[in-house]
């Protein structure tokens, strides 16, 4: 493999907006139900036409998730995973793929507890590209950020609708590789926002970020995810994947996901 | 030293406002509000009335000649014992310390137009002291309780639904207090709108810890003004027990620059420190970030939260207010703990002693008192903050004791 230091996500993007087409995000709970199943659904996900892949890590008290992430947290930890594991999927994944970003999404504590700054050279040394750390808002992420410059990984912020355009700006400035936004006030896997709002949003946070704008939380079925391509520069779905695979395995898993990019690439 | 925390909510290297961006916008407005309200002086004064014809303040400062005569009994090279105050926050409306904040949280909340009040509870108290003056002021009231702590508090449970709030079992995680906390805080970024969120103790987010304090600073001054009168000095310790470690800090801001004033918070130490069945944050752990701040957590090996441990369910938690992690770091504050086996003793201790049935948190900090005022013979002068009475805690104690009521 390539031992150069590749701008994953950017590439991505410009190869979307050069094929006219929205971007699907996929998320996963790294871990879950163990090690093994969940490497071998992450490998699977670029060929099902995921663009970029969020890789959860677990943590004891996720508190702005609902119930379907929480579960998939304490059985990824009940099966040991820990941050390192987490690393050592990215690592197993980068062995053949070099193109997908890899973001990972959590809470400060257990990267706080390796130490900000290991977590950053490890997490660049096992072929991930950025972070979003749901309980940094930018008020709390300085130390993390500075890390994160060092080896040149994106440090993802999210904007929701309670961010207003007095907070935008705070919100967007330093802010690299792309904006999540969070389409509903409220933990993840809830019903998703009216689409007229989303549209608007998205407007405000590319011209305030002069990033792309990837929109999650409540996106579960391909006809949503349509809609919301429309306006987004990439789909996020997590809860619909996570309890997908849980129930009923890989294979509906891998289906669900196909159909969902397929959907997301419509537009 | 008095003055923290800074304009980031930081106490040194602990606090913060550590939560999702969805909640930043709320927490900088309840900042706002609470810096109006600061400044205004009708919301003191309405505070002030409530906390005198609604909650019954002051709470006595109590001399306990028995519990006195007890300590000195066994004292250490026969010196005696220093007197032993009880600060009676057990005799508050609601029975503890905790309407003093609720008090300050909802008035602040009606002031902002909030009709919604939400609130996580581990023994109750807190609970009750919301669903209280939630009643008192006609809003709405939900408050989160872990399965387990409903088990073990179904008294507390009950008052809370003749009060007219809503309680929500919590059985993710361990079903305790922090769990409580995590559904509380995932109700307040679904509904940021129209609801306030009533966090009990001196941790979450920034303004909370200074906020809670603040309101309950009280505690501490009142007992100032009145160990000047009964004993024309001040105290050589002040002792309290620390779950979140609310009451503690409320007795203990007045004296901070007082740097004589020994200050002694009790942890709770569970089946002992050194097991893994404990609630002793600073004791038995290390800083991390949970529930919007920085601050000593009990933590596993690769920063996930480590399950709390006290018989007490007001101090079943795995962290502790940021300002007590400052107080400890730079000595200002001593941390002690007491076993569950240590504070049943207590309270049965107290119960027969003084007539006073303490509350299972506010034993812990009992034996700790008793030791001080030995080492300090009988020229000292302790004061501990009874912060609650335990006749929530009289089905736990019956099944400790394996009697049937």
């Amino acid at each position: 493999m390539s031992t150069k230091n590749p701008n994953r996500i950017d590439n991505t993007f410009a190869n979307l907006k050069s094929n006219n087409r929205s971007g699907f995000v996929a998320y996963i709970m790294g871990g879950d139900p163990d090690f093994d199943k969940s490497l071998a659904l992450m490998k699977a996900m670029p060929d099902a036409g995921v663009d970029i892949i969020e890789l959860g890590m677990p943590f004891t008290d996720p508190a702005a998730d609902g119930p379907v992430i929480e579960l998939a947290g304490l059985r990824s930890l009940k099966a040991k995973t820990n941050v390192g594991t987490i690393l050592k999927m990215a690592t197993e994944f980068r062995k053949t793929n070099n193109t997908t970003p890899i973001i990972v999404m959590g809470y400060a504590n257990p990267i706080h507890h390796m130490g900000y700054a290991t977590f950053a050279a490890a997490a660049k040394n096992a072929g991930i590209d950025g972070a979003i750390i749901v309980d940094l808002p930018p008020e709390e992420d300085a130390e993390l950020r500075a890390a994160f410059e060092t080896h040149d990984l994106a440090l993802i912020r999210l904007a929701t609708p309670t961010t207003d355009d007095a907070r935008l700006p705070i919100v967007t400035k330093d802010t690299k590789g792309f904006v999540y936004y969070v389409s509903v006030a409220g933990v993840t896997g809830k019903a998703l926002g009216q689409s007229a709002d989303v549209a608007s949003a998205v407007a405000r946070i590319r011209k305030s970020s002069g990033l792309p704008v990837v929109v999650g939380f409540g996106v579960k079925t391909p006809e949503q995810a349509t809609s919301v391509a429309k306006d987004a520069d990439a789909v996020v779905v997590g809860s619909a994947i996570v309890d997908t695979f849980f129930k009923h395995g890989h294979n509906e898993a891998i289906k669900l996901i196909k159909s969902l990019a397929d959907a997301a690439h419509k537009t | 030293m008095s003055n923290f925390p800074d304009e980031n909510g930081r106490f040194g290297a602990f606090g913060g406002r550590f939560v999702a961006e969805t909640l930043m916008p709320p927490i900088l407005a309840l900042e706002k509000a609470y810096r109006e309200a600061q400044n205004d002086p009708s919301f003191q004064a309405e505070f002030d009335h409530m906390a005198e014809h609604y909650i019954g303040r002051p709470s006595p400062l109590y001399f306990a000649e028995r519990l006195t005569e007890h300590a000195a009994k066994d004292s250490d090279n026969n010196k005696g014992a220093a007197k032993i105050y009880l600060k009676r926050e057990d005799l508050n409306h609601t029975g503890a310390h905790k309407v003093n904040n609720v008090l300050g949280q909802l008035l602040l909340a009606k002031r902002m137009g909030k009709t919604r009040i939400i609130a996580e509870t581990g023994a109750g108290q807190h609970g009750v002291a919301t669903a209280t003056l939630a009643a008192r002021f006609g809003m709405q009231c939900i408050v989160f309780m872990g399965e387990v702590d409903i088990q073990r508090q179904k008294p507390n449970v009950f008052r809370m639904k003749l009060l007219g709030a809503e309680v929500r079992s919590v059985t993710s995680g361990t079903a305790t207090l922090k769990d409580a906390m995590n559904d509380a805080l995932r109700d307040w970024v679904t509904n940021v709108n129209d609801t306030s969120y009533c966090i009990g103790t001196v941790a979450g987010p920034h303004p909370y810890p200074e906020m809670v304090r603040d309101f309950q600073s009280i505690i501490g001054r009142e007992t100032k003004r009145q160990i000047l009168q009964a004993e024309d000095r001040l105290p050589d310790a002040v002792i309290a027990c620390i779950g979140g470690g609310s009451n503690a800090m409320g007795i203990f801001h007045e004296f901070i620059d007082d740097k004589n004033v020994r200050l002694i918070g009790v942890e709770a130490a569970g089946r002992g420190v050194d097991t893994k069945f404990h609630a002793a944050s600073l004791n038995g752990g290390s800083p991390g970030i949970l529930h919007g701040n920085r601050t000593y957590l009990l933590q596993d090996a690769h920063g996930q939260i480590n399950d709390a441990h006290s018989i007490s369910a007001g101090l079943d938690y795995p962290g502790i207010g940021p300002e007590h992690s400052y107080l400890h770091e730079i000595g200002r504050a001593e941390y002690l703990s007491a076993t569950d086996d240590e504070a049943v003793a207590a309270f049965q201790m107290c119960t027969k002693l003084e007539g006073i049935i303490p509350a299972l948190e506010s034993a812990h900090a009992i034996p700790r008192t008793i030791d001080i005022a030995r080492q300090l013979g009988d020229n000292g002068l302790v004061i501990m903050n009874l912060s609650g009475r335990g006749d929530k805690d009289v089905n736990t104690l019956a099944d400790i004791l394996g009697v049937e009521i």
